[in-house]
């Protein structure tokens, strides 16, 4: 077996570890975009959060692991499992699905099985890789470079939640909630602004200035490649730790307190850096809730919307290209406006 | 760089026993060379250092996803009537050695396809129907011919191979200093133990100071130090090892000289001394004194090491930040089979169109109970399907374009146009991210004209580039002509379609030849315009100068540009100009 490089042995990238946390805690906030320099352990923290995910439950036989317990999204298959009473169900690891370049689109969206086609004549669906990664991640690595028409079906289906499928005379649907995490350098290229906005939260990663970081980096990475079973035991104390406060602040979400004044707070923060629509602002309340249930807190207070306030924020700024500062300069501005620092 | 700066021979060598020892734990070898002997030896070098059944395969850069990842295999897919796997080169080399030609044409979507592999060690396959995935260890050897410097592999590729070399102007290269059984040893049992403290702390001092920014870099060169230390039968990692890493991974990399600028050097005190800070807690003092020293000497042979080209254009104020513009390259044939899907047609996939197996059938599926007695008459249960049935995916692919700006950065109201000019081409940028176009900036002054962006569509990549504006001296329009039209059939090559913006008050003064004077400036600028001309590239002169004037006019039409007089051009009105141009 391969081992996976363990998350809390990462070093430093603190912004990419927090908004990569946030979307495992909630995932409805639709997404986490890495971008930046090569080299900086972006993919390795993707792969890192798979094995740090706690378990889901799923219903037994359901090929596109339905929630048992959620009424209102199951696939027709599991209408017809609930109608009859038999909805067993059972733990298993949250889907992390790799979309590699090169996948073409019955593979993503999923398509007729042609070998019982062409063996058997039977008209059978055979499914896709959004069904796959239904209530887990799908990750796709230099994201800039998908193709067009694989970025069009992406759009569609993380926008509404659901795969509709018509092709080859196929007529099916199936939920397809996922959160879509993309890693890219934006020297190969910048993404379409559509697909842009469909992530939540945005980071931008650095090769770290200090040399002690990067001493460091080069020592773990030795380490865990000269013996990458006692790397992990050793980590395990660690990872199992964050597992638990992923599970814990997933509990309490519901309950922590989003009181009026940091909805407004999140408005006026919003207002003063000129985001489009509302998104901004809905991901900033949540990405904040999910902060403060990491941080076992029972309300959102203005320094956690402090914290997610750039991660949230940075890739919806209407784009002012004579501005010389980047984005991340001006949501700090427009933080220390609102804060008053 | 023509006459580029080479590696010491014996360091050629060293290479290729290193690769040699751990041919799938580096990334690979990039070899900068034109095709030649000397080339010819170092691949056979290496090979005659791995095994003979070591797989060893040439990947063409214009490979398919079908035969690279793998997918349908059509013939035996027909054949037995179900569909059959091809698993694709890179699964079929498994453990082994890929040799990539002409590394600075590739295409950006092979080399993330390569380094996705290279770095989970796995190929994985959606494609066709087919999930799967297979493990792969890779070692690539990537043959660079590029000639400018802007003529290099992607960067995605190039910053996961350890080892670079450069052969152009080497005479030959001498047998390897580790015998056979070293390298195969070394191969079996693998590399050394991890470097001392004291050895990784000079490996990242160096990588810092020569500006050697990815993480990456710095883990392979911890890797080749451990490899270097196994092949001379040591199983600690120490200083000579160290000096190897530094001079073969860190410092054909370098992005800046140590101690070229006082910022540099700056950094480089902080760096030396935090991790001697560190360590006078933990070691004694005289293990203090080895670190610094181990430091300087490793930075001193990486110094020595950094190529002759690589140190001129380092030396040089540009930014080195244009490198590896490589990525363009290949968009031409890609056409066919990239794009947004457009409906099929019936058509032979032999001619490089991409099959469409779900319509093919669907063509082939009527037919069936005419042709099976025909077709098979033996077996019944297989799916007849004649050459006429063949359907094949139509792609749009709408032919990128390219917009330079020529702008004239002589004389008193050189800094407003550059500066002008600059902001129209970050509005183009900002606006090209949606129609995938490119921009790149063409600076003339003096005696010369300086490409000062590359062609680019990335707003990151060029900010940097732009920050640099000089400003000053004569009118070389002449130069500048001339150096326009390059750029313009050189991008044309590459699949594009290029289109010129002017911005200039047209009073040459400077010959090509660089003599100055009103008269000779003008008549060569004339027939430098007339070249263009004849080139064929949209163009549009925009005039900057103050008053109306006949010699931009005279220019704009010996160019065949359409001509716009706009005293005070903003950065505005220049990109809407600009925009127009490529409607048209």
């Amino acid at each position: 077996m391969r081992h996976v490089y363990p998350f809390s042995a990462l070093v430093g990238q603190e912004e990419m570890k927090l908004a990569l946390l946030i979307a495992a805690v909630d995932p409805s906030i639709g997404g986490v975009l890495v971008f930046g320099d090569r080299g900086t352990g972006k993919s390795t923290a993707v792969r890192a959060l798979a094995a740090l995910l706690p378990k889901m439950r799923v219903v037994e036989g359901c090929r596109y692991h339905c929630d048992p317990g959620a009424n209102g999204s199951r696939c027709s298959e599991c209408h017809e499992r609930a109608a009859k009473g038999n909805l067993r169900s059972k733990l298993v690891p949250v889907p992390v699905v790799d979309l590699p370049l090169g996948a073409t689109e019955d593979r993503v969206v999923g398509a007729l099985d042609l070998e019982r086609a062409l063996a058997h004549g039977q008209k059978a669906f055979e499914p896709g890789l959004l069904a796959r990664a239904h209530r887990g991640f799908l990750y796709i690595d230099e994201v800039n470079l998908l193709e067009d028409h694989i970025v069009d079906l992406l759009l569609d289906v993380a926008a509404s939640g659901e795969n509709v499928v018509e092709r080859e005379g196929l007529s099916i649907r199936h939920p397809a909630r996922f959160v879509l995490v993309g890693t890219g350098n934006p020297e190969e290229g910048e993404l379409r602004p559509q697909l842009l906005d469909r992530f939540g939260l945005s980071v931008e990663v650095r090769t770290p200035d200090s040399l002690e970081l990067r001493v460091e980096i080069v020592r773990r990475r030795e380490e865990f490649e000269s013996d990458p079973a006692a790397f992990v035991a050793a980590a395990k104390k660690a990872d199992d730790r964050q597992r638990r406060t992923i599970a814990a602040a997933r509990a309490k979400l519901s309950s922590i307190v989003v009181s009026d004044d940091a909805r407004r707070q999140a408005a006026r923060l919003c207002m003063s850096v000129g985001t489009d629509g509302l998104r901004g602002e809905l991901t900033l309340i949540r990405a904040a809730r999910a902060l403060a249930g990491l941080e076992r807190d029972d309300a959102v207070a203005d320094h956690h919307l402090r914290r997610v306030a750039p991660l949230a924020l940075r890739h919806r700024l209407r784009r002012d290209p004579l501005d010389e500062s980047g984005s991340t300069a001006r949501v700090d501005r427009a933080l220390a406006e609102s804060f008053g620092s | 760089m023509i006459d580029g700066g080479h590696c010491a021979a014996d360091d050629v060598a060293l290479a290729a026993c290193l690769f040699a020892a751990d041919p799938c734990g580096m990334g690979g070898i990039a070899v900068r060379a034109a095709a030649s002997p000397v080339r010819d030896r170092l691949l056979a070098l290496i090979r005659q250092a791995l095994p003979d059944a070591f797989p060893f395969r040439r990947t063409p850069l214009d490979i398919a996803d079908a035969r690279l990842l793998g997918g349908l295999d059509l013939a035996a897919t027909l054949r037995s009537g179900r569909p059959v796997l091809d698993k694709g080169l890179l699964a079929e080399v498994g453990r082994g050695v890929i040799v990539l030609p002409m590394a600075e044409r590739m295409s950006p979507s092979l080399a993330a396809r390569l380094a996705s592999v290279l770095d989970t060690g796995t190929v994985s396959l959606e494609r066709d129907g087919f999930a799967a995935s297979s493990p792969v260890r890779l070692g690539v050897i990537a043959f660079d011919e590029g000639i400018d410097d802007d003529e290099r592999p992607p960067l995605a590729i190039a910053d996961r191979l350890a080892l670079h070399v450069f052969l152009d102007g080497l005479r030959a290269i001498p047998d390897l200093p580790f015998t056979a059984e070293a390298i195969a040893r070394v191969r079996r049992d693998g590399p050394s133990s991890p470097a001392a403290e004291s050895v990784r702390q000079a490996l990242a001092a160096t990588a810092a100071l020569l500006g050697v920014n990815s993480p990456r870099a710095w883990l392979l060169a911890a890797r080749v130090a451990r490899v270097h230390a196994a092949l001379c039968g040591r199983t600690d990692v120490g200083e000579p090892d160290a000096i190897v890493a530094a001079r073969l991974v860190l410092a054909p990399r370098a992005t800046r000289l140590p101690s070229a600028e006082p910022e540099a050097t700056q950094e480089a005190d902080q760096g030396s001394e935090q991790p001697a800070d560190r360590a006078d807690g933990e070691d004694s003092d005289s293990g203090r004194t080895d670190s610094a020293s181990i430091d300087d000497v490793v930075l001193e042979s990486a110094r020595a090491a950094i190529p002759a080209h690589l140190l001129k254009s380092l030396a040089a104020p540009k930014p080195i930040a244009g490198r590896g513009n490589a990525g363009r390259a290949g968009a031409f044939q890609a056409s066919k089979r990239r794009g947004r899907p457009a409906g099929t047609r019936r058509g032979d996939p032999a001619s490089g169109m991409r099959l469409n197996v779900i319509e093919t059938l669907r063509a082939a599926a009527p037919w069936q109970r005419l042709r099976q007695g025909a077709d098979f008459p033996k077996r019944k249960s297989l799916v007849a399907i004649r050459r006429e049935d063949f359907r094949v995916t139509r792609f749009k692919h709408r032919s990128e374009t390219a917009t330079i700006f020529v702008v004239d950065a002589s004389g008193s109201a050189a800094l407003h146009r550059l500066a002008e000019a600059k902001g129209a081409v970050e509005l183009l940028l900002a606006d090209c991210y949606v129609r995938r176009d490119q921009v790149a900036l063409l600076a003339f002054r003096g005696a010369a004209a300086d490409i000062l962006l590359p062609p680019t569509r990335s707003l990151a990549r060029a900010k940097p580039a732009l920050a640099a504006l000089p400003g000053g001296g004569g009118t070389p329009l002449a130069a500048a002509c001339d150096a326009a039209r390059l750029l313009a059939l050189a991008l044309r090559r590459k699949g594009l379609t290029p289109s010129l913006v002017f911005l200039t008050d047209g009073r040459a003064n400077v010959a090509r030849n660089g003599e100055t004077g009103r008269h000779c400036g003008e008549t060569d600028a004339l027939a430098a315009a007339k070249a263009l001309r004849a080139a064929e590239v949209a163009s549009i002169l925009i005039d900057t100068s103050p008053q109306p004037d006949a010699r931009p006019e005279a220019l704009a039409r010996a160019l065949g540009a359409r001509y716009l007089p706009m005293p005070r051009a903003d950065a505005a009105a220049l990109s809407a100009a600009a925009r127009n141009l490529i409607a048209v």
